[in-house]
């Protein structure tokens, strides 16, 4: 199994959008049969080519007042937001040697969150039909998965950081009346980007044997 | 000509939604070229087109359920 590991750090959405575009190619191409790209970006709302303008709530002078650009993106659903405070796990990886199935690899996927948060005390769980890994009624990792020739693309975000949710408020998530929250206000303490990643990268499933 | 057949997506999945056409009929398609996104309720799949050739018929409509199984589109190669 030909697995590599790509931590980015702090960096741009479309930047980061296309790191993952030469990734899937060496996957596509045989080079790689499975990756794992980490990152957090800096703040950003994404739209997909369903999104509908409304549901950013705000005017879009205070966006750009806040620093937040928006991006039109070549992805399926409605509309989301990124910040810094988010760990986004980004799984690029050739199902043909795992199983060519989609809810099993999303399952797995939120598994690895609920996996994850576990070790942090924090007991999240799934609910039937939404997307996404939940602690109550509160959304605290999303999930967006587009699957080309088998292969994934786009992945997890997980809350981390309290200061991120108050973006959230600023629009509609994926165009629902969804609340969010993070890990660091489950917990009530800080938590260390860092050690998520480490317990990420530990449980990470897609990397064969 | 050939029928573009909805592949099994995974356990449980019966039913995508037709969620964005990537080329419209009369169209040239190249094969393993997007051709149509699917839609289930968590995720999105990229049908590439299973050969070279002109898109002859779009079957379903961008919003259209659809079943696993049916003809979604035909190509004249």
């Amino acid at each position: 199994m030909r697995y590599k590991i790509f931590d980015l750090g702090l960096i741009d959405y479309n930047k980061a959008l296309d790191l993952q575009n030469e990734v899937f190619e060496s996957v596509a191409k045989g080079e790689l049969d499975s990756a794992l790209i980490l990152c957090r970006h800096y703040p950003v709302i994404t739209l997909g080519r369903s999104a509908k303008e409304g549901n950013i709530l705000v005017d879009v002078s205070l966006l750009k007042k806040k620093n937040i650009p928006l991006y039109k993106v070549r992805r399926g659903g409605d509309v989301t937001y990124h910040g810094p405070g988010q760990l986004m796990v980004y799984p690029v990886v050739n199902l043909d040697y795992f199983r060519k199935d989609i809810h099993w690899f999303l399952n797995e996927l939120e598994g690895l969150a609920i996996r994850v948060l576990g070790r942090f005390g924090i007991g999240a769980h799934r609910i039937d039909g939404k997307a996404g890994v939940w602690v109550d009624d509160k959304k605290i990792a999303s999930i967006g998965v587009a699957i080309k020739h088998w292969i994934s693309f786009h992945g997890l975000s997980i809350n981390i950081k309290m200061e991120d949710l108050d973006n959230f408020t600023l629009i509609k998530p994926c165009g629902m009346d969804i609340m969010m929250t993070s890990m660091e206000t489950v917990l009530g303490e800080e938590v260390a980007i860092d050690k998520v990643k480490e317990y990420l990268i530990q449980d990470y499933i897609f990397k064969g044997d | 000509m050939t029928k573009v057949i909805i592949p099994e997506l995974g356990e449980g999945i019966d039913k995508i939604t037709v969620s964005y056409w990537y080329v419209q009929p009369g169209d040239k398609v190249k094969e393993k070229d997007d051709l149509v996104e699917l839609t289930t309720s968590k995720a999105t799949f990229n049908l590439p087109a299973p050969c070279s050739g002109v898109l002859a018929e779009a079957l379903f409509k961008e919003g259209d359920t659809a079943n696993i199984g049916e003809t979604i589109a035909i190509i004249e190669e």
